[in-house]
């Protein structure tokens, strides 16, 4: 297969259809979160999209986020995508080891010095260079070195965008984020422990097809994914804004499927797509399993004061309060329905919210 | 029977989520009938919970018309009970789903032949009866 090839031509060579193609575009839409109406662009750009070298470095990460995306089922738009870019370098996943791997990272960056794509998961120690390193190489100098001739950088994982676990508190290797070393290139974060495949492959075609890195938020993560916060896209959400919360993970609220929050759900300081793209085909995740949200997206998300600690608690008993007003009739009901919202009300300005900072000071 | 198997899996009631779209699809509806106006929603996009799904395709039921389309894996195409209102559902080789999508149109875009595939389908066609007619 040509490196010249667009990825209209080598569905075609395929013997995809037309309408195949026209399938792809809207799965592919889908998954880049664009709307419907996006479709016919989307195909005109994939139609002509060259096809792009990717080269994949590893550093202090623990393979899952390679695993999300080749795990996921196949054959799938996430493996059609990355079947299309040309990935001349992977430790995990290409056959050459040693002097000839790194002989083909080498090569694939002269011949496309400043249109490849560099894709790193993990996070780089600063503390030793030999806490981690490829060939002899440390994580830092083959960093810098690999990132010098590249279009965009895409940093895979909570670790490569945020330092992730090997980060935690007292980070032992002082281990550091990519944007924390690169400054002089575009970089885009696509946070997650691990991401989702779809997120992953989303960003890969935004940049085959809009020949770019997506819109970015503060830190870096691509809008399209992360713009929503768990808390707004979860499903459960009607059941916080009526204060009806689970408090044990086996008690009557979990077993009607009530808000998390209480059991340490970080839904709402967290940014993903998980409410609405969740895992393993959309079969479910982990809020629809019945778990709160551990906010892995986010950055220091493993020192935020313990998985099941919520993030901050209203002063009174607002199920309870609920719960006895529509026991004694309609009227009542009603009147403990505006009870409820006071309590509620009053309860927000009595809540002290704390920051991940905060949580971090107290641990 | 292991301990997992023994654990009761409760489907729980659809919650408000489904309403927004109901209404959504009503609207869109109203401007295919006044205007022809052809409107598409990405089902992936929506904040699902349990029960939600299916409480969506009891709602919309089925209607006389439906299709499928082979290409990259199977789409199944069918028409809901209220006409003009389709649901559009793709899925890969392995038959895992990659999209779901809610047409309100009179024609799915997908079962309109591509107009970049009539000129090969005319020179297909040509071939074929001249084929034919040297035999």
């Amino acid at each position: 297969m040509s490196d010249h090839n667009t990825l209209g031509e080598i569905l075609r060579e395929r013997g995809v259809s037309r309408r195949g193609f026209l399938k792809f575009c809207t799965a592919t839409a889908s998954m880049m979160a664009l709307p419907p109406t996006m479709t016919m662009a989307v195909a005109e750009a994939l139609e002509k999209a060259p096809r792009p070298s990717v080269i994949w470095l590893s550093f202090q990460e623990c393979t899952g986020c390679t695993e999300s995306l080749t795990r996921s089922h196949a054959p799938t738009i996430e493996s059609l995508i990355f079947d299309h870019v040309s990935l001349d370098y992977h430790h995990t996943l290409q056959a050459a080891s040693g002097d000839a791997a790194e002989a083909a990272r080498e090569e694939a960056m002269h011949a496309h010095h400043g249109k490849y794509l560099l894709v790193v998961d993990g996070s780089i120690p600063l503390g030793d260079p030999g806490f981690s390193t490829i060939a002899g190489i440390s994580n830092l100098d083959m960093l810098k070195e690999t990132a010098e001739g590249a279009a965009a950088i895409i940093a895979v994982g909570t670790c490569a965008a945020f330092g992730g676990l090997p980060h935690a508190a007292p980070n032992p290797t002082g281990a550091v984020s990519v944007s924390d070393i690169i400054k002089d290139k575009p970089i885009v974060n696509v946070s997650g422990c691990p991401p989702i495949p779809s997120v992953i492959t989303g960003v890969l075609a935004h940049f085959l097809t809009f020949g770019g890195l997506p819109e970015l938020d503060q830190y870096g993560r691509p809008m399209v994914f992360f713009g929503q916060s768990i808390h707004d896209r979860c499903y459960r959400r009607p059941f916080y804004d009526k204060g009806l919360f689970a408090e044990t993970f086996d008690d009557e609220g979990a077993r009607k499927g009530w808000c998390l929050y209480r059991l340490g759900c970080k839904g709402p300081m967290t940014y993903n797509a998980c409410a609405t793209m969740k895992w393993n085909q959309g079969t479910s995740w982990p809020i629809e399993s019945g778990h709160g949200c551990l906010g892995c997206s986010e950055p220091d998300f493993w020192d935020a004061g313990g998985f099941y600690k919520a993030l901050s608690i209203p002063t009174s008993d607002l199920a309870g309060a609920i719960g006895t007003g529509l026991g004694v009739g309609a009227a009542v009901g009603i009147a403990a329905g505006a009870m409820a919202h006071k309590k509620k009300t009053d309860a927000e300005h009595e809540r002290e919210p704390l920051t991940v900072e905060q949580l971090e000071g107290e641990s | 029977m292991s301990k997992l198997e023994r654990i009761k899996v409760v489907e729980l009631p659809a919650e408000q989520n489904l309403r927004p779209l109901l209404h959504e699809i009503g609207h869109a509806l109203r401007k295919l009938a006044d205007r022809g106006e052809e409107h598409v929603i990405d089902l992936r996009a929506m904040p699902f919970g349990p029960g939600d799904e299916a409480a969506l395709m009891r709602f919309l039921g089925e209607g006389e018309a439906s299709g499928r389309v082979d290409a990259l894996g199977e789409t199944r195409i069918r028409e809901s009970r209220f006409p003009g209102v389709w649901l559009i559902d793709h899925y890969n080789e392995d038959g895992g789903r990659i999209a779901l999508q809610i047409e309100i149109t009179r024609m799915p875009s997908i079962l309109r032949t591509p107009p970049e595939e009539l000129q090969d389908s005319l020179a297909g066609f040509g071939l074929a009866l001249k084929e034919r007619e040297t035999n």
